[in-house]
């Protein structure tokens, strides 16, 4: 069986609930209408199309969307090789779903780190509270409505936490220039990097040096 | 280093003797047994044990036992990244650790929080307790903590030991 054949083997079964299979450099997913009842679809998944490892759940925040929230499991079979990906939408008001405890016990602690990070419920989920962050922790970290320097707390005894210098905002290095200066990372706004302009850029730089004008600050490159 | 002069003493019969003030002698003593508490929290612990096995010998420089009892050690050495979870234990077991005591940074994310700009990484091990040498380094070579440890050494050979070490007594010395 592969993963394409076990994917509409669950479309077959649920119908409407479940999405045609779709296919990515390899990778099959799989859409679930209805979050309220993936718990059945993994049992299904499980038992009879024998997938026993959940490999991963994560969670996506689709800030400005709505629904905001969307669930991805990864699920393998071991004895035949296959891979699938259920996909399922939560809206932010409702921010809750079962728990795939009782199909897998490894979604435990996956559980755990959604709920900490993104604070969307499990609901009969046996012991859900934060798992990476403290209790008493006020926000949910990875939201992206969250700030990336964090915001301060404190909960005295436990652990406090403060704002970070962000000195002029992330680091980032742009992949593919064409030399390590212009792939460093430095305060950039990703957007508006590409890869043609730090091309044309050191084009012109070079052009100017070999006809004589003076360079800028930085390392000499020699060719 | 033979001496036959009017101190007092006939070096032939005591052997080689060294005058000296009793503060430099307990300066001394106190320099060159420093035991190390390895805060070792992330991957500069494992550069720190890499610093106490047998090819950067730790224990060349007196500080024979990493001792992990905070109670019976000299120096913190923090290596690793202390997130804001784990910085008010840090805080806790620098404060069960006995005076005289000091503190080595290791690496980058125990100076000023390394790589990690985030919202759950402190940024410095500074910010909680007094951090007397840093070292740099992903993790730091170790010789860079060898390093570190003889400057910590240089350190505690210049502070007074007889008198009761407060901060204005440090300040005079300083300023005299």
């Amino acid at each position: 069986m592969t993963s394409l054949e076990a994917a509409q083997k669950l479309k077959a079964k649920f119908g409407d609930l479940v999405s045609e299979p779709a296919e990515f450099r390899g990778e099959i997913s799989v859409k679930v209408g209805d979050a309220q009842q993936i718990v059945e679809v993994c049992t299904f998944a499980k038992e009879d199309l024998d997938f026993c490892y959940l490999v991963d759940i994560t969670s996506i925040d689709n800030y400005g969307d709505d629904p905001r929230w969307t669930i991805v499991y990864h699920l393998r079979g071991l004895r035949n090789g296959c891979e699938v990906r259920l996909k399922t939408d939560v809206s932010e008001e409702k921010s809750k779903l079962p728990s795939v405890i009782n199909v897998w016990a490894t979604a435990n602690w996956h559980e755990r780190e959604i709920y900490d990070m993104m604070g969307i419920h499990f609901h009969g989920h046996p012991d859900l509270r934060r798992i990476l962050m403290w209790e008493g922790y006020p926000y949910f970290p990875l939201r992206k409505d969250f700030p990336l320097a964090g915001k301060p707390s404190d909960l005295p005894g436990v652990a406090f936490t403060r704002l970070t210098p962000m000195e002029g905002g992330p680091f980032v290095t742009v992949a593919g220039g064409n030399s390590a200066t212009s792939r460093e990372p430095r305060i950039r706004i990703p957007e508006t990097d590409s890869i043609e302009t730090m091309g044309r850029l050191e084009r012109r730089k070079d052009i100017q040096e070999a006809h004589g004008h003076p360079k800028g600050p930085g390392p000499i490159e020699t060719k | 280093m033979r001496t036959e002069s009017e101190i007092g003493y006939n070096s032939k019969i005591e052997g080689d003797v060294v005058v000296t003030t009793v503060d430099a002698a307990l300066s001394w003593f106190r320099k060159n047994s420093v035991w190390p508490m390895p805060m070792g929290l992330a991957c500069c612990a494992i550069e720190l044990m890499a610093v106490g096995a047998s090819r950067f010998d730790i224990s060349r420089f007196g500080s024979e036992v990493m001792r992990f009892s905070p109670r019976q050690a000299d120096c913190m050495i923090v290596a690793g990244t202390v997130t804001y979870k784990m910085a008010l234990s840090v805080k806790r077991i620098w404060d069960q650790m006995p005076e005289p005591k000091w503190c080595i940074a290791m690496g980058a994310c125990a100076s000023t929080g390394g790589m990690y700009r985030s919202y759950a990484v402190l940024q410095g091990v500074d910010n909680i307790i007094p951090v007397d040498i840093y070292v740099s380094g992903c993790p730091p070579r170790p010789e860079a903590v060898l390093d570190a440890l003889m400057k910590l050494q240089n350190k505690i050979g210049k502070q007074p030991v007889l008198e009761r070490m407060t901060v204005t007594n440090l300040n005079n010395k300083e300023a005299a």
